[in-house]
């Protein structure tokens, strides 16, 4: 499949902007300028990037508690998202979600989940949309692969079945779901295989690898807006850093995480190929690299001149406010 | 001619249905068996349930299955995928059949569509409503019996609404289909055949408005879906031994009309609440303590709670019976707050 040179640009500069991020947000946390909870989407860049260089804005996805990769991929603002980990009044949701709710519903992003599955039937949900009103949108869900052994897995991929829903279920198999290996927690190894209990294709993609992602999704998303209804597929894939920051990773060594840094950097391996087949030259991937370092720069600045939220919004954007009902 | 027009609570429900859906084509419903017969090839198969009490038939034939669907038993899926779809720019109705089966979609409920807007800082819109069956005096037993709705009022964002009337059935849930937030429409099976006055053309009963069904002077009786009923039959009881009692029926349990409350409270100086859900962290004890709270310097006797025990709904009748707060037990709580 070729992709356009313009896709290929856009394709590099958000891989390398979610690198670039989540390596900053490691550094911020680190120094304590971060509260709360983050889990870092580095090393899956080619998952979340492959996936939605297919989709506009009026394609919808869910995305999970690793979700800055998804956000920034969906094109969701990085100088919003990075106030938001802080925790300030211009972020993304005005510091009232922070890092595993940051969601831009005019850009299809239904949300980054804390919840394990939680977006499995939001995807539905917004697919059903897609369908019940004829607009030709798809929606996509990202889950991982302890996502996979949830209940709303199953049903959400039956749902979609039966009614031939315009949706695709990515999985991110990073080989952990927290500290437990895939090998022990997801009977029958094959998680695509998953997807002939419902009838419908599960592909296994080498999540490692741009365009094998960007190709097998173009294909399912084809499909989808096709009518022919939902794909399931497993990119298969590696996160540099723990399941959370702070997390010690007693459960995999240091060499592996290595090797993955070294030899099966999606990033690098994206690049060595575009320069190899004359695609795009490194002094304009180099001007990219620049151009991203700015940009997140940029975005901590903006985040850490940003004012705190007001105590006052604790009770407002709820749906039944009881300080005036009572 | 419109003061003539009675119907039973359940067909105001459907005719609601219908006039919204007529109106607004972004309305769909959905749920198991809510047209029923689905993927049977038996004649008639089609729309020969109707949903658990018949309430959805004849929607399928109106609306087609764009908007009407069968929904596999899944109920994570099929209410999550109305979050989704609400956050999307449908206005789903999801029918949950009976509420006692809230725990597997509950992650949907109020992890996902209770907490979106808030969690995103105002930016979701999650226009949806649940429907669902509670209450006992069915003997359906402890798995399809529960009230349950103190779970949901306790969750910050949920709306929670009981229709006790056919009016109010009709216009409350065409306000629920117009919210634009989450609302759970809750039906008692045991009201679903009450008959009274519905007018024919649209028309909506606001959410969080309490209704005085009874007006009175010597005690508040705030009462609670079939207790409400109850509550009017002691009522009247109590009016020959020369008793005025007022009773109060939210309508809606969230966001609660505190202030019909209080007012009434502060006429009255004495408070009953009678609640066919348990008493622990309940409804009825939110209730007492918003009382306590606001209207403790206007009590004149100790606020009584009429209310379930704390247990499973039980099976046979005379244990059901003596589960659900009879109108013998409201008759005495009143006589003993009065006499103080």
């Amino acid at each position: 499949m070729d992709i356009p040179r313009d896709k290929l640009l856009e394709i590099y500069e958000r891989m390398v902007t979610i690198r670039k991020f989540e390596d900053r947000v490691h550094d911020e946390y680190a120094a304590g300028r971060i509260p709360g909870f983050v889990h870092l989407y580095a090393g899956e860049e080619a998952v979340a990037v492959g996936v939605c260089a297919h989709l506009s804005d009026a394609d919808s996805i869910t995305s999970t508690h690793r979700g800055h990769g998804h956000c920034i991929a969906k094109g969701v603002d990085v100088n919003e998202m990075m106030a938001e980990l802080y925790g300030r009044a211009t972020g993304a949701c005005k510091g009232k979600g922070g890092s595993m709710h940051i969601a831009d519903i005019d850009r299809g992003m239904l949300g980054a989940n804390g919840i394990v599955g939680g977006g499995v039937p939001l995807a539905c949900g917004a697919a059903l949309t897609a369908q019940v009103q004829g607009t030709g949108a798809v929606a996509v869900s990202f889950f991982g692969d302890g996502g996979a052994n949830e209940g709303t897995f199953h049903e959400g991929l039956n749902l979609a079945a039966i009614w031939k829903l315009p949706a695709i279920f990515v999985v991110e198999n990073n080989r952990y779901a927290q500290s437990t290996s895939v090998k022990y927690a997801s009977a029958g190894g094959d998680i695509a295989a998953r997807a002939q209990s419902y009838g419908i294709p599960g592909v296994t993609v080498d999540g490692l690898d741009l365009f094998d992602v960007y190709e097998t999704t173009g294909a399912a998303i084809d499909r989808a807006r096709a009518g022919e209804g939902p794909t399931l597929l497993e990119c298969q894939t590696y996160r540099f850093y723990g399941h959370y920051e702070g997390d010690t990773q007693g459960y995999r060594s240091r060499e592996e995480i290595e090797e993955y840094r070294t030899k099966h950097c999606a990033i690098q391996r994206f690049r060595d190929r575009v320069t190899e087949q004359g695609l795009l030259g490194d002094d304009e991937l180099d001007a990219i690299d620049g151009q991203v370092a700015d940009a997140i720069e940029a975005s901590v600045e903006f985040a850490a001149n940003s004012p705190f939220p007001d105590a006052s919004e604790v009770t407002t954007d709820v749906y039944v406010n009881y300080e005036e009902a009572i | 001619m419109g003061e003539e027009r009675t119907m039973s609570l359940g067909l105001a429900i459907r005719e609601a249905l219908h006039q919204e859906m007529e109106r607004d084509t972004s309305v769909i419903i959905m749920g198991e068996d809510i047209v029923g017969g689905a993927g049977s090839d038996e004649p008639g198969a089609e729309d020969s349930w109707g949903g658990p009490m018949g309430i959805t038939r004849g929607l399928v034939g109106k609306f087609g299955h764009n908007r009407v669907r069968d929904t596999p038993i899944s109920e994570a899926g099929f209410v999550g995928a109305a979050v989704g779809a609400a956050a999307t720019g449908l206005r789903p109705i999801a029918a949950l059949m009976f509420i006692d089966f809230f725990g597997i979609p509950m992650d949907q409920i109020y992890n996902q569509g209770a907490k979106l807007r808030y969690m995103f800082g105002g930016k979701a819109k999650v226009p949806m409503v649940v429907r669902a069956l509670i209450g006992a005096g069915v003997n359906a037993a402890a798995q399809h019996s529960q009230s349950l709705y103190s779970i949901f009022t306790h969750i910050p964002g949920l709306k929670v609404v009981i229709p006790t009337t056919p009016y109010d059935a009709k216009g409350l849930m065409i306000s629920a289909i117009r919210d634009d937030d989450p609302v759970f429409f809750l039906e008692h099976k045991t009201l679903l055949g009450e008959k009274g006055h519905v007018p024919e053309e649209p028309y909506t009963v606001p959410l969080g408005v309490a209704e005085i069904r009874r007006e009175g002077d010597d005690v508040t009786v705030v009462a609670i879906a079939k207790m409400v009923n109850v509550a009017l039959s002691a009522a009247e009881t109590l009016e020959a031994e020369g008793v005025s009692v007022e009773v109060i029926d939210p309508r809606t349990l969230s966001p609660l009309d505190g202030e019909t409350i209080l007012d009434s409270v502060e006429k009255t100086g004495r408070l009953v609440i009678v609640d066919e859900d348990t008493p622990r962290c309940s409804l009825a004890t939110d209730i007492a303590a918003l009382a306590a709270d606001e209207a403790f310097y206007s009590l004149e006797a100790p606020i009584k709670r009429i209310t379930a025990p704390h247990t499973p709904v039980p099976f046979s009748p005379t244990l059901e019976n003596a589960y659900i707060p009879s109108q013998e037990r409201v008759v005495a709580a009143i006589q003993e707050v009065v006499s103080v």
